[in-house]
């Protein structure tokens, strides 16, 4: 009685703390707010989200039972399936889920200011993104580690699985492009990030060849070396960057760039994954979990203020970094850190492989996106503590505030968000790079504001060292995103083509692999390069159709875990699931016919090919610019038929899923669960002792 | 106090070795001895080239 007197006090406490923090930061106008109460306000709802709705839909919707055995315990072989101490699987949930997403969306967002953004993450994770998450994993679980396009295909029929399966592919496509495109941005006429980046290959081919022939296996070893060569990468790239004649070597325009990012993908995806993509992934995995924890603890010690305001002028559409207003935008350019449906893909691939009780299921599937929603209210903080005028002036392309910097300036400052040409030299300056205007992509802002956290916490004097730090940081991991990416998109189109000829559906017959390679670089590549000489900076273009795609992912994924809890006989719940899937059918709806039908130039695909078209017919563009008006044109009209095609795919997977409940609700027949029978598992005992 | 912090670091140490996969081999051998005793193991080069082809056959890793 005692104990659950205190446990209630406490929980009240929490409510309390957070409901402050989210008022406050909800209501506040005009005064700067200490990103602390960010912290509160997110870890507050987080505690109280995992603590009483997951464990509700854990006890109650789901019936988690702890008697039942798991895949992992039942076709338990050693390798994939292996029942695994709960932190390590959380350990490798995590670090599959957390990718550069939740960074950079975060980040643009904020031109809206910081609340929308704030709000989305913290209300779509807890009751979108998380319980997706969970959900998947669950009924993954229940069915021997199934993925999400063979659930899909089970239990609602083929059209599902085969939405499942393009969906996955074009996503995939869009994503490298965009990642690509924000890679490119951050090496722009930067030696020094440009020469650290590239020196990030040799130190992974170096770590490869290390734990494949020097010590086999030893990983840790490894990684420790990897490490230690890359943050001297760093520190060489400074000293390449002060060296006249190497630095030329480093210094590239975008487009150079890009035709480099697009080689390397092909490299990448060719050779062999123990030369470059394991080792890269090991360090890109330690980075990304060193950097979130150093940046969570910056953040505490700190306590920096955010300057940007709750609110700006740009939700009425008119926002420099991407065109459109805040409904639906904001839920469309933050997907990842609010709901991704990538996730479901990790959730039914290699976690229920290795779960050793369902129990884990709500730490692993809901926990581990509350912690990834975390990391993405602190790209939130680390974008908003500069001063609006800086982001503005960073994230702003040259096409829409200007091309030269007294223009940048004065269009920003007419905002009513001043800033200077001497503060942004300044600025630069510190960092070690000869510009920072027009750096749009969110890669270099968040490195600016990460290294101003850092700065202050561990020392003034290296903020160009953690500027440059925060950009190998990103680099690093986009590169891995790519590579594997790459490598999956391959796997799909093989298996794709051998049903056409089965020799191309062989993924070791290198002919097949040249290919097939060959075509998925050739079609994120061709969205990359429209991407760089995009005069409005690409990202424009292309972060919300990756977003469009993402969330119709998630659509999909919620949509068989709708279709499963109606067959079940869960109707009466199955309005978690069903909540978060009309929202998403709502945003991405409304975003899509905004892209296809807006008469705004920056907002509307048709409508801008419609205006180049005209200019392009009236010569009044520049002759570089009409040079390459007919390959945007043709872009565009490419752009709107894939939001079209997105819409229609989501459409029609939804209304699908509608008509087998209908018909299971009305006696009909429909696919038959494909749960696997009980058995009860043999682990526990073992399991307890440990 | 003192062998409870030891004790602490050891798990930690095997947490952390097990979630990097560094003593991958080590679990194989256990589940090779106690379910195929009759063959003989994979080298331990042998089994992680093998390790890691399998483990990028598939999606590992997300936006």
């Amino acid at each position: 009685m005692k104990k659950s007197l205190s446990s209630t006090l406490f929980w009240i406490a929490i409510s309390l703390l957070g409901a402050a923090a989210l008022g406050g930061i909800a209501l506040n106008r005009g005064e700067p707010v200490n990103a602390l109460w960010f912290v509160a306000a997110a870890g507050c709802t987080y505690a109280l989200a995992y603590r009483f709705y997951a464990a509700w839909i854990a006890a109650k919707v789901l019936c988690v039972d702890t008697s039942r055995a798991t895949p992992a315990e039942r076709l338990d072989n050693g390798h994939d399936f292996v029942p695994t101490n709960r932190w390590v699987v959380f350990g490798h949930h995590f670090a599959a889920i957390a990718g550069p997403g939740p960074l950079v969306g975060p980040t643009l967002a904020a031109q809206f200011g910081y609340l929308p953004g704030t709000l989305w993450i913290l209300i779509g994770a807890v009751l979108g993104g998380c319980v997706q998450d969970m959900v998947t994993l669950f009924f993954s679980t229940r069915r021997n580690g199934r993925s999400l396009g063979q659930m899909a295909r089970d239990e609602l029929g083929a059209i599902g699985g085969i939405a499942a399966l393009i969906a996955t592919l074009l996503i995939m496509i869009i994503l490298i492009a965009v990642l690509g495109l924000v890679v490119v941005n951050a090496m722009k006429h930067s030696p020094w990030a440009t020469s650290t980046i590239a020196a990030t290959i040799p130190v992974a081919i170096l770590v490869g060849l290390y734990m494949r022939n020097i010590r086999p296996g030893r990983v840790l070893e490894g990684s420790l070396l990897g490490v230690v060569l890359l943050l001297l990468a760093v520190a060489g790239g400074g000293w390449i960057d002060h060296h006249p004649g190497l630095r030329a070597l480093f210094d590239h325009p975008a487009l150079p760039l890009a035709w480099m990012v697009i080689i390397y993908g092909f490299a990448a995806a060719i050779l062999p994954v123990w030369l470059l993509l394991a080792p890269r992934d090991y360090l890109s995995t330690y980075m990304k979990l060193g950097t979130v924890i150093l940046l969570a603890l910056a953040i505490v010690l700190m306590q920096p203020t955010v300057k940007m305001p709750a609110l700006t002028q740009f939700i009425d559409g008119s926002g420099p970094i991407f065109g459109g207003k805040l409904f639906p935008f904001a839920f469309i350019v933050i997907a990842c850190g609010a709901i991704s449906g990538f996730h479901a893909l990790i959730s039914s691939g290699t976690t229920p492989k290795l779960l050793a009780n369902e129990r884990d299921i709500r730490m692993i599937g809901y926990g581990g996106m509350a912690l990834e929603s975390f990391v993405a209210i602190m790209a939130m903080i680390a974008a908003t503590v500069l001063d609006p005028g800086v982001f503005f002036a960073i994230n702003s392309p040259a096409g829409v505030v200007g091309k030269e910097a007294a223009t940048a300036v004065a269009t920003i400052s007419s905002w009513g968000f001043p800033v200077t040409i001497e503060q942004m030299n300044l600025l630069a300056q510190q960092m070690g790079e000869a510009t920072l205007f027009a750096r749009t992509g969110g890669a270099p802002s968040l490195a600016v504001g990460m290294a101003s956290i850092f700065g202050s916490a561990f020392g003034q004097n290296l903020i160009a060292l953690w500027y440059h730090f925060a950009i190998m940081f990103e680099a690093v991991f986009i590169l891995t995103t790519l590579d594997a990416g790459t490598r999956v998109g391959r796997f799909m189109l093989q298996d794709m083509l051998g049903n056409i000829w089965p020799k191309l559906g062989q993924t070791s017959w290198y002919p097949s692999i040249l290919l097939s390679s060959g075509i998925i670089v050739a079609a994120w590549g061709y969205f990359l390069y429209i991407g760089v000489i995009d005069p409005n900076g690409g990202i424009n273009i292309l972060w919300p159709l990756f977003g469009i795609s993402n969330q119709i992912l998630a659509a999909i994924a919620l949509s068989v875990a709708t279709g499963i809890l109606i067959k079940s006989g869960k109707l009466k719940q199955a309005w978690i699931t069903g909540l978060p899937l009309t929202w998403l059918v709502i945003i991405t709806s409304s975003a899509a016919w905004e892209k296809l039908t807006s008469n705004d130039v920056r907002v509307g695909f048709l409508a801008a090919a419609n205006n180049l078209s005209s200019k392009l017919a009236a010569g009044t563009l520049p002759p570089e610019k009409a040079a390459v008006a007919p390959t945007l044109i043709f872009n565009l009209h490419l752009d709107a038929a894939l939001a079209l095609f997105f819409v229609s795919l989501l459409w029609l997977i939804v209304l699908d899923m509608l008509r087998i409940c209908a018909r299971h609700l009305n006696g009909k027949p429909v696919p038959p669960l494909s749960e696997t029978p009980h058995q009860a598992t043999q682990l526990e005992e073992a399991w307890q002792r440990d | 106090m003192a062998t409870r912090l030891n004790a602490w670091l050891q798990r930690g140490w095997r947490v952390l070795r097990q979630l990097s996969g560094d003593d991958a081999y080590e679990r194989y051998l256990a589940h090779h001895a106690a379910h195929h005793a009759n063959t003989s193991p994979l080298p331990r080069k042998e089994f992680f080239q093998r390790q890691q082809q399998q483990k990028w056959n598939g999606i590992k890793r997300c936006c």
